[in-house]
């Protein structure tokens, strides 16, 4: 009685029943859709004699999401074509990232490659017209290491200091503001700290600025921020037990955070300082109000106009025309290539550095 | 042996105090300066900008807010700041319309659908990208972006023209205007928003998407049901420090943008300006008067900026429970 009770039920639901698995596409089928849809718009392209082949890509991605999206839809059910949509979406956005950057680099080395050579590096513009081709980028390189260096000088002891502050001090209302104001610095247009330094100049010393050192100043004021932020970060990285081990032992905070804390977090601090290092040397704006771009070699920051690399790149390009353009290339390459370097070398220095996992 | 003295009491409590070495003293109030110049440094940019700029703007003899045209060397002085508030917004936020959808983007692909390893490798290239500097984004955008725009913004005239805004006066004007600054401007802070939008991505607690994985939700649901809701706010202030990145910056516009004081709907005609890109641009020629005034404008953009990133970081600070290492 229960028997077929059961049995009666059982082949009832059986037709109702749904299959526990819902029907899948095969694996190949974006790879397929992509196929057919690059195929189709390139049929559709030529077809239609579009000229320019990125309107060839932008019909075979429209072609992809809406083939899949249809395909998806009849078999696997809508659920399951929102996702499909989503995930193409997500990875043109993701195309659409690398394509800019593929592009400027490109660009950069194919027009800056030709550029670059012994004289460019070694000569400056003096004596140079900007019509001709010729002269080259060496003031702006000393310019730039010298401003950088300088600024980077006044910028890490602030800044290493006053992540310690907040790290190892900070307590109460003065820590929250800081902290605050560190992160609102860190945002400052840069053009911004260019002005600061020349109404500095304008209220003190009354007269506009006009050397190296000025643009280093309001390099500082940029790298500052940089800087705290990521030794903040570090420090925060650096174990308790290692401090109260120290404590322990007797040893003064001070002495702890000296030769404990911060030692411990070295690799890090100077990964943090040569990122904001790559990021002030490319910085452009607030040098050009404040350093009056020399043509010449000039080795004092501190007196006189100089020039750095980045507003060198500027003021060629406004000069445009050829020989200042191709100018304007050689020095783009040579100053990505310097922030590219400094980049590699703080991963570097930060994987080499990094805290081995201790087995706790 | 009873009658000894007595066991020793507990010192005197001031006795009890921790010393204080004067290294201590003196390496806690180094740091604690350091602190406090930083202050000093925000307030006084404050202040000096304010007393240039007050003293510039006193002797404007037209509306500094609503004047079109920026002539500082005019006697008397006429300049304002109409065309360049307008420029820098508009750019802004056509920049924000295209980076934050394509950088939330990013920021899903390398958290979520990315495997591990490319998600690595992209997460690199995004720095990479934040690394070039600007002035070389502003050569390529000229040299190399602006021409190859034209067949973009033809497009867009012809299909989208009666929407005003997308309409073309001059179909062979070059088109070095605020819609392909506002495109490049959408390049140059897409990684900020792209790294910000990640680490909020990235603390979405992993029993959110589980539990929603478990009653069947397909990835695209987990990622709108459990963890936009979350990342939301971080998502906001990641796209406000963008907003400031592209509010402030100079170079990229100064070297694209084709200048001049008209302030007009439609976004595909050059002209127009910038707060930044007037003071590159106006700075060489301009007398020490007109440096002021150019102070003055840059007064405006740093305020602006200072209350976007302001709120941007409350947004940040009010839900922060990041597991730091000594909370």
């Amino acid at each position: 009685m229960t028997n077929t009770a059961v049995d009666a039920t059982a082949s009832a639901a059986r037709p109702a029943s749904p299959r526990l698995a819902t029907r899948r596409l095969p694996r190949w089928t974006p790879a397929a859709v992509a196929g057919g849809s690059i195929v189709v718009a390139v049929a559709i392209g030529a077809g239609a004699d579009l000229h320019s082949h990125i309107q060839w890509g932008l019909i075979a991605l429209l072609l992809f999401v809406g083939g899949s999206y249809a395909i998806t839809a009849r078999v696997e059910g809508r659920r399951q074509a929102k996702d499909r949509v989503a995930t193409s979406l997500i990875w043109s956005a993701f195309i659409l990232a690398v394509l800019p950057l593929y592009s400027l680099i490109e660009t950069t080395i194919k027009q800056g490659a030709g550029v670059i050579n012994g004289t460019f590096l070694t000569h400056s513009m003096k004596n140079v017209l900007t019509i001709e081709p010729g002269g080259g980028i060496y003031h702006a390189i000393i310019g730039t290491i010298e401003q950088v260096a300088i600024a980077a000088a006044i910028a890490t002891p602030i800044g290493i200091l006053t992540a310690v502050y907040l790290v190892e001090y900070g307590r109460g209302w003065l820590a929250k503001v800081v902290t605050f104001f560190v992160d609102v610095m860190t945002g400052i247009p840069s053009i911004v700290a260019g002005l600061f330094i020349l109404s500095l100049w304008f209220i003190l010393l009354d007269k506009a600025p006009q050397s190296g050192f000025a643009g280093s100043l309001a390099l500082a004021i940029l790298m500052t921020p940089i800087v705290v932020r990521s030794t903040e970060e570090m420090l925060k990285l650096v174990p308790n037990e290692l401090r109260e081990a120290s404590f322990a032992l007797g040893v003064p905070k001070w002495r702890t955070i000296t030769k404990v804390v911060v030692p411990t977090a070295i690799g890090g601090i100077t990964t943090g300082v040569m990122l904001a290092l790559a990021r002030i040397a490319g910085e452009s704006a607030p040098v050009a109000l404040l350093i009056y771009g020399a043509q010449y070699i000039n080795n004092n920051p501190f007196k006189g106009p100089q020039e750095s690399l980045p507003y060198y790149i500027y003021q060629q390009y406004v000069d445009g025309n050829p020989a200042s353009y191709a100018r304007a290339w050689g020095a783009a390459l040579v100053l990505i290539a310097f922030v590219m370097i400094l980049n590699l070398v703080a991963r570097l220095i930060a994987r080499w550095k990094a805290p081995q996992h201790s087995g706790r | 042996m009873t009658t000894t003295a007595p066991p020793p009491t507990a010192p005197p409590p001031h006795k009890a105090k921790t010393v204080t070495r004067p290294g201590d003293r003196i390496f806690s109030g180094l740091s604690r300066g350091s602190g406090i110049f930083v202050l000093v440094i925000m307030g006084a940019i404050a202040l000096f900008l304010t007393i240039r700029a007050v003293s510039a703007i006193s002797k404007d003899h037209a509306n500094f807010f609503t004047t079109f045209e920026w002539n500082a060397a005019l006697t008397p002085p006429q300049f304002g700041i109409a065309v360049l508030a307008y420029g820098t917004i508009v750019s802004a936020v056509i920049a924000m319309a295209i980076a934050v959808p394509i950088a939330v983007g990013i920021a899903l692909f390398i958290t979520h659908y990315a495997p591990r390893r490319l998600g690595d490798v992209i997460a690199y290239v995004i720095d990479l990208l934040a690394a070039v500097p600007s002035i070389i984004y502003g050569l390529w955008g000229a040299l190399f972006l602006v021409p190859h725009l034209q067949g973009l913004n033809l497009w867009l005239n012809h299909y989208l023209g009666w929407t005003v805004i997308f309409h073309k006066s001059d179909p062979n004007s070059t088109p070095r205007s605020l819609f392909t600054v506002g495109i490049l401007l959408a390049i140059m802070i897409l990684p900020i928003i792209t790294n910000v939008s990640r680490e909020v991505i990235r603390q979405v607690p992993k029993m959110h998407e589980e539990a929603a994985l478990a009653l069947g939700a397909t990835r695209w649901e987990v990622i709108r049901m459990s963890v936009l809701p979350f990342a939301r706010s971080g998502i906001i202030s990641a796209s406000m420090l963008g907003l400031g990145r592209a509010l402030g910056e100079t170079m990229a516009v100064a070297t694209v943008l084709s200048a001049d004081s008209t302030l007009s709907a439609h976004l595909l005609d050059p002209g127009g300006g910038t707060f930044s890109q007037n003071i590159v641009a106006k700075f060489g020629e301009a007398t020490n008067f007109g440096r002021d005034a150019l102070i003055a404008s840059g007064l405006v953009l740093f305020v602006i900026t200072l209350l976007v990133n302001g709120a941007a970081r409350l947004i940040i600070a009010r839900r922060k429970e990041y597991s730091g290492a000594n909370a």
